[in-house]
């Protein structure tokens, strides 16, 4: 056995040289890099896939491109594509809006409203979409009139039902609602997943109780919120191509009806697919943001944008160049 | 107004089939400092949180500055307060937790700032103005404008202290301040703490450190098994303990 001694070992005691059998000084050591070889055989044959469809995309006359050029922007498509725009942002504004009281109302210690929103959120994830939408839409075969007044007594107004719900109502309303259920899990998921310190330091400080909610507690869980959040917009913005079954004009509708008129139906399919990616995307853009925005403090430091990663690998990249370029000389 | 900041009476809690409280009276003067001790499980810590109502007794009084905290005493019936007056009741008292707690998405500034504003109702300016002074005194003045997170454990504690000290409370609470800190970094925290017990303002807390305890305490109580076992000045419960209990723990403590 070798028995190990420190550098402050005792005087008289002498110590060992850790380098002493080595043959070169351990600073001078240089690093040679492992070679992939299949990493490059699987990037080759990725890329020839990627080659073989895009050639596919260009050169198969099926895709009809000058169609589609002719429909993208037509007024038409453009004005269905502002509806199905506003649907997403009724469904989602109304829906998160409610949603945040349905998660609200959950976490109460109100039993009552514990029960109506547990309630709620079973009954609209257990009916589907299309389902509720048509209820919606047929509503007056079940109430002719809305009226607002005492419950149970005299009313003080009256609506005819096929007057205020329009076929864009009956839409939002069913999209809303239906979005609603689900916001609200996400929302109640994401006030959970905050440290339950954070509430108690608020009430020992004296915030007031909405504050707490708003200042402290939302902002938090927010970071957990956003990604599902997102997830949820992006596929309701998809998601409304189901009110085409209600005749609303929305953007798929639209390309229906024109592909029902000329036949084109694959070029036209193009149109609705490159909006939807189009504006999926634009989204996805907006919540990468939105979430660097809530990731403050949750870090040591914001997460680079992708242009500041871009750069910083640019430089990297370079100042290896310029080090093996100073290699030989060495 | 009575001579007592905190005045705690008959007081009992249970969690579930556990009783931690079971009937202390306890009784601290205005500008003491006081320190409780005792093993863990004690109920230590749960009587420092009754203090401010972040746990509800079951039986008893607690008073602090006079008034009842968490109800309204009405001939011998306590009336629960609504949960505004009870933030409006914390507010006189500054609570410290072991975990700093403080708002990891807040800068430091506008962690300290925060309650004086919405729950005090103060003006903005004045506001800042204090918290700028009171992370001057805890010594991170240099960090205003950083995240809770980019601080160390003994900064992060020493900015909750100026965070409840910006309420002006009357009496100030800490519950295990230095546990959750790296050796090296108690004793920052610790100096802070004496520096308010020197300026005479009213402080109740539990920890584990003894030699702290000995140094600032006006009084040490030592708790076991949910009730008050010892109390007087440190040079008698720490060097002259009476109780077998106390020298038990003490003579654990200080090996």
């Amino acid at each position: 056995m070798t028995t190990i001694r420190t550098a402050h070992a005792p005087p008289g005691v002498p110590a060992i040289d850790a380098r002493a059998d080595l043959h070169i000084d351990p600073e001078d050591l240089t690093v040679v890099k492992s070679r992939h070889p299949w990493r490059w055989v699987a990037a080759a044959t990725m890329l020839v896939l990627v080659a073989m469809f895009v050639n596919g995309l260009v050169t198969n006359p099926g895709w009809d491109w000058p169609t589609f050029a002719q429909y993208f922007t037509a007024p038409a498509v453009l004005k269905a594509l502002l509806l199905t725009i506003q649907l997403t942002v009724y469904g989602s504004v109304l829906g998160f809006a409610l949603g945040i009281v349905l998660a609200v109302c959950r976490l109460s210690k109100n039993p009552v409203l514990q029960t109506v929103s547990w309630t709620y959120i079973w009954a609209f994830r257990s009916i589907p979409l299309i389902v509720q939408l048509l209820f919606w839409f047929n509503i007056a075969y079940l109430y002719q009139t809305l009226s607002l007044g005492i419950p149970f007594g005299p009313s003080f107004f009256e609506f005819n039902v096929n007057g205020v719900i329009s076929g864009m109502t009956a839409a939002v309303l069913g999209l809303a609602l239906h979005q609603a259920a689900y916001s609200a899990e996400i929302i109640r998921a994401g006030i959970i997943s905050v440290d339950s310190g954070q509430l108690e330091a608020a009430a020992a400080l004296g915030i007031p109780r909405r504050r707490q909610f708003f200042r402290i507690i939302l902002p938090q869980a927010m970071r957990a919120i956003l990604p599902n959040a997102a997830n949820e917009v992006i596929s309701l913005f998809k998601g409304t191509s189901i009110v085409s079954t209600m005749a609303i004009a929305e953007l798929f509708y639209q390309v229906q009806v024109v592909y029902g008129r000329n036949g084109r139906v694959v070029p036209l399919l193009m149109v609705a697919t490159v909006w939807y990616i189009l504006l999926t995307t634009v989204l996805t853009i907006g919540q990468y943001y939105v979430e660097r925005h809530y990731a403050k403090g949750a870090q040591r430091a914001l997460p680079l944008t992708p242009w500041q990663q871009i750069q910083r690998k640019m430089t990297t990249i370079n100042a290896a160049r310029q080090e093996s370029s100073f290699g030989g000389v060495r | 107004m009575t001579r007592y900041a905190v005045e705690v009476r008959g007081v009992h809690k249970s969690f579930g089939n556990l009783e931690v409280l079971r009937g202390i009276d306890l009784l601290i003067r205005r500008g003491e400092v006081t320190v409780i001790l005792g093993p863990s499980g004690s109920g230590k810590s749960t009587l420092l949180r009754t203090l401010n109502h972040l746990e509800k007794v079951d039986r008893g009084l607690i008073q602090v500055g006079g008034q009842p905290v968490g109800y309204r005493l009405k001939g011998s019936k306590l009336h629960e307060l609504r949960e505004r007056e009870i933030l409006q009741q914390r507010t006189r008292v500054g609570f410290v937790f072991q975990n700093f707690n403080l708002f990891p998405h807040l800068t430091v500034l506008d962690n300290v700032i925060e309650a004086p504003i919405s729950a005090q109702g103060r003006d903005r300016k004045e506001v800042e103005a204090q918290a700028r002074a009171l992370l001057d005194r805890v010594g991170v003045s240099d960090k205003i404008d950083a995240y809770p997170r980019q601080l160390s454990g003994g900064q992060q504690q020493r900015v909750a202290i100026a965070r409840a000290l910006a309420l002006r409370p009357a009496v100030m609470l800490f519950d295990e301040p230095t546990s959750a800190l790296d050796p090296e970094l108690v004793g920052e925290v610790l100096e802070v703490i004496k520096q308010l017990a020197g300026e005479g303002t009213t402080l109740v807390i539990v920890t584990h450190e003894i030699g702290f305890a000995r140094e600032v305490a006006d009084t040490v109580v030592f708790m076991d098994a949910g009730l008050i076992v010892e109390q007087g000045p440190p040079g008698d419960v720490l060097d002259n303990p009476q109780h077998e209990r106390t020298k038990a723990f003490l003579s654990k403590v200080l090996q």
